[in-house]
């Protein structure tokens, strides 16, 4: 602008003087980092994370399918009130209850138990993941033998239950330790009376 | 007598050089953006250390916020005004052809199916407010949530289940939204969630 303004008045005076083809590109800029401000404020750069699960279908769901589970294998985890949670093994067997024991979210709560009772799976998928890592296998591969591991037969069935005082992030946290875990069969599924039974004694 | 000038400086920056980088930019963030969708509640998801990243298209989202209400959502404008004509020819609710037109235009509602023709007669700044955000129903007496799934489901077979919930949520409310899925056979859907880092874990 300033520009333009200097050279109108070199024309008042009578010298001829070739027009300067130059712009003053200043607004053009201010322009250009307004745009941009507005984009940067209003795109969401990173999308969302999210967790694949599949539930079983209705009608598997069956008394009949839910004692098949061998009690040995089976973990029962219940979402209690207050981000607690209470874990117990196999079922009641010839009219001993299971003992219910009490931990939380933390990494030295739930996680050390399912490490404990999933080792050796825990080291197989860690070895694979350090072949992996060595470039020796594809991503396809990784992902198929990882299935074949955690899908071992003596591996744990674990029971995820919530109470009604539970949250949604309880459910959350509890299916991130089954990933942390590798822990390959888990199930959400409803809480039964027993399991309130068991609940009822500890408070 | 010359008059001796002495020529000053100009203070003026050759701006060409600034205005490229700025365009350079814009061009980049034009071409990468992919909108802030707006939501009727606001809602905290709770992290995991998931990674797998959403896809853009094919989404029926279900937003649930901490009070329990249900907020549903399809993409593609085409298949939101077919969706509204087969849910009012459910619930016997006529919508006139500006009505359709404007449930086409709206990314998330929550409101039951026999106040949607007032709800769409709103502005838009109003839908939002707590009064007019009620949630759909999703009881087993009356659960438009379902059926407003399965007849999505019912337009386009692509379509994924995310379900985004607030983690103040309490497990009643979750456990009626599987349970509701789980009616009509929709057993894998995904849950939403933030990036936990890794110090969170270990």
């Amino acid at each position: 602008m300033s520009e333009v303004a200097a050279e109108t008045q070199v024309k008042q005076k009578g010298k001829t003087k070739k027009m300067s083809t130059r712009v003053d590109f200043t607004p053009m800029v201010d322009l250009g980092f307004l745009l941009i401000t507005f984009f940067m404020l209003a795109t969401s750069m990173s999308k969302p994370q999210t967790m694949e699960i599949a539930m079983p279908s209705k009608e598997k769901i069956s008394e009949e399918e839910q004692t098949k589970i061998k009690a040995s294998r089976a973990v029962t985890i219940l979402l209690g009130k207050d981000n607690k949670v209470f874990y117990y093994e196999g079922t009641r067997e010839n009219d001993i209850d299971p003992v219910l024991n009490q931990t939380d979210f933390s990494p030295n709560g739930m996680r050390q138990f399912l490490i404990k009772k999933n080792y050796d799976i825990m080291v197989k998928v860690r070895e694979l993941k350090a072949t992996k890592e060595a470039k020796k296998l594809s991503d396809e591969q990784f992902e198929k033998q990882k299935m074949e591991i955690i899908s071992d037969k003596k591996a744990p069935i674990i029971l995820i239950k919530g109470t009604d005082d539970s949250n949604y992030k309880n459910l959350i946290d509890a299916l991130d330790e089954m990933a942390i875990c590798n822990i390959g069969r888990y199930a959400i599924v409803d809480i039964t009376p027993f399991d309130l039974e068991l609940l009822a004694k500890v408070k | 007598m010359p008059k001796v000038k002495i020529k000053r400086k100009s203070t003026a920056v050759d701006m060409t050089a600034m205005c490229d980088v700025a365009f350079l930019l814009l061009t980049f963030f034009m071409l990468t953006s992919n909108f802030i969708q707006k939501e009727p509640v606001v809602v905290n998801t709770p992290s995991s250390i998931s990674e797998i990243k959403i896809p853009d298209r094919n989404i029926i989202s279900i937003l649930v916020d901490g009070k329990g209400k249900v907020f549903f959502g399809i993409d593609g404008q085409e298949n939101r005004v077919q969706l509204l004509t087969k849910m009012g020819e459910a619930y016997n609710v006529a919508f006139t052809p500006a009505e359709l037109k404007e449930f086409s235009l709206v990314n998330k509602f929550g409101v039951p199916i026999n106040l949607m023709k007032s709800y769409l007669a709103l502005k838009s700044e109003e839908r939002d407010l707590p009064q007019n955000a009620l949630g759909i129903p999703c009881d087993s007496l009356d659960n438009q949530f379902k059926n407003w799934v399965s007849l999505a489901k019912g337009i386009n077979k692509e379509y994924r289940i995310a379900i985004k919930a607030d983690q103040a949520t309490t497990y009643p409310v979750i456990k009626k939204l599987m349970g509701s899925l789980q009616e009509i056979n929709e057993n894998r859907y995904n849950l939403l969630t933030s990036l936990k880092t890794v110090a969170d874990y270990q």
